[in-house]
C-alpha cells in the first residue's frame, strides 16, 4: 500500500531526495549557528569571518558551505537509488521547521540568550 | 531627485531583487500547480516545463543576490558603528528598539533560507524535467517548499520596509 507521497516515479528519487535533505540541513545548520552566536559571545566573536558584517558573516559562509557540501555527499549517495519519500520528506521538514525556530529570536532566550 | 550610492543598493537590494522574487513566486506556483496531465497538452508539458525550469532557476538566483547584497553591501551600513547609522538610531529608543532586537535579528537570519529551498526547487524542476507531470507526490511537496521560500523572503521583506521606514539607510 502506497503513501500519499509514493508516485509513480520514471526517474529514482535519490537525486531529488539529496535536494530536500540538503536545504533541511542547511536550514538546521543555519538556524544552530544562528542560536549558538547569540548564546555564546565567543563563538559569535570566532565567526565573525568580516568585522564590517560581524557574526552574521560567519553563520552565512558556514552555512552555504554545509549546504553545498551536503549536496553533493547526499548527492552522490543517493544517485541512482530510490530511498523512502516518506522518510525523506519528513527528515527534511523536521529539519527546515528545527532551523526555522532556531533563527526566531524569541527561541534564543530560551537557550539563555541575554 | 537622487540617490546616493547606499540608498541605490539599498533599493536594489529590497525594491529589485527582493520584490521580483515576491512578484515571481505567484508565476511560479501557479506553473506548479498546473502541471498536471489533466490540465496540460503532451505539447503544453514541453512549454510549461521549460519555462518552469528557466523560472525556478530565475527566482532561485535572485534570492540569492538578495541575501548576498543585503547581508554583504546594506547590512554593514545599517549596523556601523557610530550615533548616526540606522542600528544605533533604532536601538537608542526604547519606543524603535524592538525594529533592531526583533525584527532586524529575524530577518537578517530567516532570509538566507529563502535562496537554499527555491535552489532546491529549481534542482528538483531541473531534474524531472518533463517527467515532473508524472510524480504527482514531488510536484505536491514542491509548491510546499516554493511556498515556504516564498513565506521566508515575505517575512524578510516586510521586516525590511518596516525598518527601512523607521530609520533608512543614507
Amino acid at each position: 500500500m502506497s503513501t500519499r507521497f509514493e508516485t509513480s516515479q520514471t526517474k529514482p528519487f535519490g537525486p531529488a531526495a539529496a535536494a530536500f535533505l540538503a536545504a533541511g540541513v542547511g536550514t538546521f545548520v543555519l538556524g544552530v549557528l544562528t542560536t549558538w552566536a547569540e548564546i555564546s559571545a565567543d563563538f559569535g566573536k570566532a565567526i565573525t569571518y568580516s568585522k564590517d558584517v560581524g557574526p552574521l558573516s560567519g553563520k552565512v559562509i558556514l552555512t552555504s558551505v554545509v549546504y553545498v557540501a551536503a549536496l553533493a555527499v547526499l548527492g552522490a549517495v543517493f544517485w541512482r537509488r530510490n530511498p523512502s519519500p516518506t522518510i525523506v520528506y519528513w527528515t527534511a521538514g523536521i529539519l527546515v521547521a528545527l532551523g526555522l525556530i532556531l533563527t526566531f529570536p524569541p527561541t534564543w532566550k530560551l537557550f539563555g540568550a541575554g | 531627485m537622487t540617490l546616493t550610492d547606499r540608498e541605490t543598493w539599498a533599493a536594489l537590494h529590497g525594491m529589485i531583487f527582493g520584490a521580483l522574487f515576491l512578484l515571481a513566486f505567484a508565476g511560479g506556483f501557479a506553473g506548479l500547480y498546473s502541471l498536471r496531465p489533466a490540465l496540460v497538452t503532451p505539447q503544453g508539458i514541453i512549454e510549461r516545463t521549460r519555462r518552469l525550469i528557466f523560472g525556478t532557476w530565475a527566482m532561485a538566483f535572485i534570492a540569492w543576490a538578495t541575501v548576498i547584497s543585503g547581508s554583504w553591501i546594506v547590512y554593514p551600513w545599517y549596523r556601523a558603528a557610530g550615533a548616526t547609522s540606522p542600528k544605533s538610531i533604532l536601538i537608542a529608543n526604547v519606543n524603535t528598539a524592538q525594529w533592531h532586537t526583533f525584527g532586524m535579528e529575524w530577518k537578517e537570519h530567516i532570509a538566507w533560507i529563502a535562496p537554499i529551498l527555491a535552489t532546491t526547487v529549481a534542482l528538483v524542476v531541473a531534474y524531472y524535467g518533463r517527467d515532473l507531470v508524472k510524480n504527482e507526490g514531488v510536484r505536491r511537496v514542491l509548491m510546499v517548499v516554493f511556498t515556504l521560500a516564498f513565506a521566508c523572503a515575505a517575512v524578510a521583506g516586510l521586516l525590511g520596509a518596516f525598518i527601512t521606514k523607521a530609520a533608512p539607510v543614507h
